[in-house]
């Protein structure tokens, strides 16, 4: 009943090819932006912009990316820790050598570094398929958890190892350093991720998604039809890891301040791989539900016995956090395996033809 | 010029210096191997006959480990706690196989894969609120498992070989070799491989998928079970240890992802080739390399023979 | 059952969306003190005894004296699993709390948090870890890590192996391994360790154990047999503590040749080597044991009452010990600032002030109920470190024996470098904050 597409009659083949056809959809889109770009900085305390708001974009991002890797092109990647930390230490290194220049062109520019090294690392795949190219990544994931350490020259020779982030400002007002308000930062990493968001979905609606989807559900049939399977490919892990990049960057400049080679680590990687998978291979929205279940549900969890008044000690919570994060991972794969996104397009469809069933 | 001396001669001639190091160096390989192996020969027996990659395998160990101290640490006789934990083990095969795989039947590979992720978030959280996060000694004493070490006089040094380790060697012979009677002899090996081979034709022919899954379940972890006591036996029992779970995945690259002989050369040929590598050529590069040896290893593997020593070859069809 | 399903799933990712902004209702006249804590992951063997030991001791003073000056301390601990994630997290939950004081007990969440500190005002106590830098009061205002600092704790190593082997020049020629957490942690000493093998002749051979591998370290202990140093320095935490232990039993090393950091010190450290580990050393600057008053107190009012955190056997061991000594610091801090303000709900600028007056002398500790069981502790404005001594522990089987005296730190080579590395990390993070707060008179 809300959600009826009658009326709303396309007058050219662009128009039906839109990605957001039903008006429905696109004032739903334009609510969730002004939210969040006006409603959350404005109410929102720092707890919400540090501790949820930041590190679910910054995630979001990373997602995006991975699943553009594996989502669309089939291609399961482990190492999108590896690859975000590229991405934060090359941002180090190029901000700490050109102070002058604005940190947000070296973020971005990141980005491209973090594609080059995923290209090489992305060279196997031409060879290897399934699961022994996870193995292949993770070969990535451990060599360059090593270099961050094992290369002074990447933390400028920091007795702790770590990076620590410069103050750097945009515009005059600082963005990254301890300075930085939360406000700030959120609207920079929301600015970001929406532009590089529009940009996964113009890809992926494009002649280059079709192309990796292609790879993806049969690569013979489609170097078959003319797909030059190593570009493609080599494309996809381009693409991704210029993502993973830029959400590295984010990562250590944005949001934590500081990154060493353990923020990097498996564990982040298979983090990533999880809001892939709960999310929904291959569906951008499907990709920050993802995040936003994996990131969000520990934080409920560890508050919620605080906001019912129970007490329970901090240990306790955090097991009770994790079996309950098993518990609903196995739970929604069992109700819906291709993940949240395909609930919500159930959802959607459903709210199509209500009050009726189908 | 040096660089080149380096890598090339200098290892050689360490080696033919030090000849007991080298022979020190091959046993740790050769042990470090062996235990990768058992890791790896779980994931094989489930991978063989559910088509399922069971990450919580490294969970698994330490979770039957910490059970097994648990009881231990709680006043029942060793022995006794060894058959209660057999029995928890069965347990959770059973938990798993009614509540986990027969809800996701059928669905894609990386499914049933992330579902393994959701079991060891479980198990993680389980276990550390059972039993608490401080690490726990193994009971290696009230087992009966060797302590100290035996220091052989060879090559003009001495080469030690941890008791432990020599046990550790053979109990994983053993186990080996009794999965493989097992699998060749008995009716319920039969029916394994019968499933592992076609899943289709198995209900056919009248096979219960589901109590395959438990033995099959119930089979990893008793080697879960007996890594566990192995790997806590050589260090301390803590949740450190599935991390090296990871290992055997170059440990499954290798032997192939079916195949038991091939999981446990493969994790000799790994460990092996680790410790060689950081131990020679180790320090030329900053040493610590083992983090990431073994994955390269396994990747220079992949990219001449896909399907691993002893695979099955594979064939993609349209 | 779709439609079922469905519902219920989108209740759960509603929840789930849903943002949350947690606040305890707090009574007004308490101080809070939170606790970073690690129970859970690769590192909670030694994290655990430790957030024990700081719980129990303030939950002591609330039961025994009604908390510090009459004002009760409101105690939370937040899990951190040694991660910097979450400990930033953890962070930003508490702020809103208004903390007087923040323990991470870990070096890299330390240096996540030294920027932030500076700018939000809240003081950080790294006891004895953390930036050793930090030390340089002037440029590091909020920052406190008494009783010494890495290097600090490095040059009393390097005294002592110099004792034993009968004078500095002694060491020349020698070769001195040093196995590490290949983390900022194990990586902060190194400077003044490659400065002294310059200074004094001896060779330095570096092992690294990575944190995924912690528990696989025979293959570096193989590097280690081979290359047969005199000495073995440790600069080790969690898992890794135990292993390498064991592991320099088996290859035979000489265990009183093998000496860790205060960090490396647990009991649980060199228990699982039995027989093997016996001679194992290890820096210490906190006493062991449970016969001091105020541990029998803990006892006393806070295990026997049910309310404590840990076992009685657990009392008295050395990183439980530890954790007491971080509360008794933070507890002096917050009485200093009672007495400097006039206040008894002291905020986080006045225990600031209480950390920089900070002088626990002998009588004092006595006072505490804890006779002789550390050195005298004197922060002052400047140095927020005070670069005391420590004295040297030997593992006789079954419990840490007292070995040496009390070592003082090479202040002459130290200083220096301290300096130079103060100056490194402001310059490298401009625009550092120039330090406005002014100094008190008895600091």
């Amino acid at each position: 009943m809300l959600y009826r597409e009658a009326g709303q009659y396309k007058t050219s083949y662009a128009a039906d090819q839109a990605v957001f056809p039903i008006l429905q959809d696109r004032v739903g889109l334009a609510a969730i932006l002004l939210v969040a770009f006006v409603v959350i900085p404005l109410a929102g305390n720092s707890f919400l912009l540090q501790a949820v708001m930041i590190p679910f974009l910054v995630m979001g991002l990373a997602t995006v990316g991975l699943n553009l890797l594996v989502g669309y092109t089939g291609l399961l990647s482990l190492g999108t820790g590896a690859f975000m930390g590229v991405g934060a230490f090359a941002c180090y290194k190029l901000a700490t050598l050109f102070p002058g220049v604005n940190i947000l062109i070296w973020v971005i520019a990141s980005g491209f570094v973090a594609a080059g090294v995923g290209v090489l690392f992305g060279l196997p795949s031409l060879r290897i398929k399934g699961f022994y190219l996870a193995v292949a990544t993770l070969a990535a994931q451990f060599f360059l958890s090593w270099c961050f350490i094992r290369v002074p020259w990447l933390y400028n020779y920091n007795i702790s190892a770590s990076i620590e982030v410069p103050t750097r400002t945009f515009l005059g007002v600082p963005v990254t350093g301890p300075t930085a308000t939360p406000v700030t930062r959120y609207l920079v990493v929301l600015t970001i991720v929406v532009v590089m968001t529009w940009l996964a979905s113009n890809l992926v609606h494009g002649r280059i998604g079709r192309m990796w989807m292609a790879v993806r559900d049969m690569d013979i049939a489609a170097e078959l039809i003319g797909i030059k399977l190593y570009r493609t490919k080599l494309l996809a892990f381009a693409v991704s890891s210029f993502y993973c990049g830029v959400a590295g960057a984010m990562l250590a400049f944005l949001w934590l301040g500081a990154a060493e080679s353990e923020s990097f680590n498996i564990n982040q990687s298979f983090l990533v791989l999880f809001m892939v998978i709960i999310g929904g291979l291959g569906s951008l929205t499907g990709s920050f539900f993802g995040a936003i279940f994996i990131w969000g549900l520990p934080i409920v969890l560890r508050n919620a016995p605080g906001v019912f008044g129970l007490s329970i000690t901090a240990a306790t919570v955090e097991h009770i956090t994790f079996m309950t994060v098993g518990v609903l991972i196995i739970f929604f794969l069992i109700v819906e395996p291709a993940g949240l996104a395909r609930l919500w397009q159930i959802g959607k469809q459903k709210l199509r033809v209500w009050p009726f069933p189908y | 010029m040096n660089i080149l001396y380096q890598i090339f001669i200098d290892p050689f001639v360490q080696m033919g210096t030090a000849p007991d190091l080298l022979v020190q160096t091959l046993w740790e390989g050769l042990v470090a191997g062996v235990l990768y192996a058992l890791i790896a020969l779980g994931f094989v027996l489930i991978f063989k006959a559910s088509g399922v990659f069971n990450f919580a395998q490294g969970i698994m160990v330490v979770f039957a480990a910490l059970t097994l101290v648990g009881l231990y640490d709680r006043g029942v006789p060793a022995f006794v706690a060894l058959g209660l934990t057999i029995a928890v083990m069965l347990g959770l095969a059973f938990v798993v196989e009614r509540l986990m795989l027969r809800p996701l039947v059928n669905q894609p590979d990386i499914i049933l894969f992330m579902a393994t992720f959701g079991l060891t978030y479980i198990l993680i959280g389980l276990g550390e609120m059972i039993f608490g996060g401080d690490p726990k000694v193994m009971i290696t004493d009230a087992l009966y498992l060797p302590r100290g070490a035996i220091d052989v006089k060879m090559l003009g040094g001495f080469v030690s070989l941890q008791k432990i380790d020599i046990a550790a060697a053979i109990i994983a012979s053993i186990m080996v070799a009794g999965l493989a009677v097992f699998f060749q002899k008995t009716r319920i090996g039969r029916a394994l491989r019968a499933v592992a081979d076609s899943h289709k034709a198995a209900l056919s022919v009248g096979i219960s998928l589901e109590q395959i899954w438990v033995v099959v379940w119930f089979a990893a972890g008793i080697v879960a079970l007996a890594t566990g006591i192995m790997w806590g036996a050589r260090s301390n029992v803590s949740f450190a240890l599935e991390i090296i779970a990871l290992k055997a995945l170059p440990v499954l690259i290798l032997g192939g992802f079916t195949s038991i002989p091939g999981a446990i050369l493969g994790g000799v040929i790994i460990g092996i080739g680790e410790k060689l590598g950081e131990f020679y050529w180790g320090p030329l590069l900053g040493s610590g390399i083992e983090s990431w040896l073994a994955y390269v290893i396994a990747l220079i593997f992949l990219l001449f023979r896909p399907q691993g020593l002893f695979g099955e070859r594979i064939i993609e069809r349209i | 059952m779709r439609m079922r399903n469905l519902i219920f799933s989108a209740s759960v990712a509603c929840l789930v969306g849903a943002p949350v902004a947690a606040s305890q209702a707090q009574a007004e006249d308490t101080i809070f003190v939170p606790l970073l804590t690690y129970r859970t992951g690769p590192f909670a063997n030694s994290g655990i005894p430790i957030a024990n030991g700081m719980h129990d001791y303030l939950d002591m003073l609330n039961e025994r004296d009604g908390g510090i000056g009459g004002v009760k301390i409101a105690v939370e601990e937040c899990e951190t699993g040694y991660k910097n994630e979450k400990g930033v997290e953890c962070y930003e939950a508490l702020k809103n709390k208004k903390p007087v004081v923040v323990n991470p007990y870990s070096t890299g969440i330390t240096l996540a948090l030294i920027p932030k500190a500076s700018v939000d005002h809240i003081p950080v106590l790294s006891m004895a870890y953390g930036l050793s830098a930090s030390a340089q009061g002037q440029d590091f205002p909020w920052i406190f890590n008494p009783p010494a600092t890495y290097w600090d704790g490095l040059s009393m190593i390097i005294k002592y192996i110099a004792e034993k082997e009968g004078g500095f020049d002694k060491l020349k020629g020698k070769t001195i391994g040093y196995v590490y957490f290949d983390g900022g942690y194990g990586l902060e000493p190194i400077p003044l360790l490659d400065q002294l093998a310059k200074d004094y002749g001896f060779e330095v051979k570096k092992y690294p154990v990575p944190p995924a591998d912690m528990q696989n370290q025979s293959g570096l202990w193989l590097n280690v047999r081979r290359d047969r140093p005199a000495w073995m320095i440790m600069w080790g935490w969690g898992a890794m503590n135990p292993a390498a232990v064991q592991e320099a039993a088996k290859i035979n090393y000489p265990m009183d040749h093998f000496i860790g950091i205060w960090w490396s010190g647990s009991e649980d450290d060199a228990r699982p080597a039995a027989a093997g580990g016996k001679g194992y050393l290890s820096l210490n600057f906190n006493g062991v044991g449970a016969s001091y008053p105020a541990m029998q107190d803990i006892i006393k009012y806070v295990i026997e009452k049910g309310k404590g955190q840990t076992l009685k056997h657990k009392v008295g061991e050395n990183f439980y010990n530890r954790g007491v000594m971080n509360s008794a610091i933070v507890a002096e801090a917050i009485r200093n600032a009672q007495q400097l303000t006039g206040k008894k709900v002291v905020n986080a600028d006045d225990v600031r002030r209480g950390f920089e007056s900070l002088k626990i002398s002998a009588a004092r500790w006595k006072e505490l109920g804890l006779d002789g069981f550390a050195g005298p502790i004197d922060v002052s404005c400047t140095d927020h470190n005070g670069h005391h001594a420590a004295y040297v522990q030997q593992w006789d089987g079954t419990k840490w024996v007292k070995t040496s005296d009390w070592i003082t730190p090479m202040k002459d080579k130290v200083q220096p470098l301290l300096d130079a590395a103060a100056k490194d990390y402001v310059t490298k993070n401009q625009p550092w904050p120039k330090r406005t707060e002014a100094c008190d008179k008895s600091s």
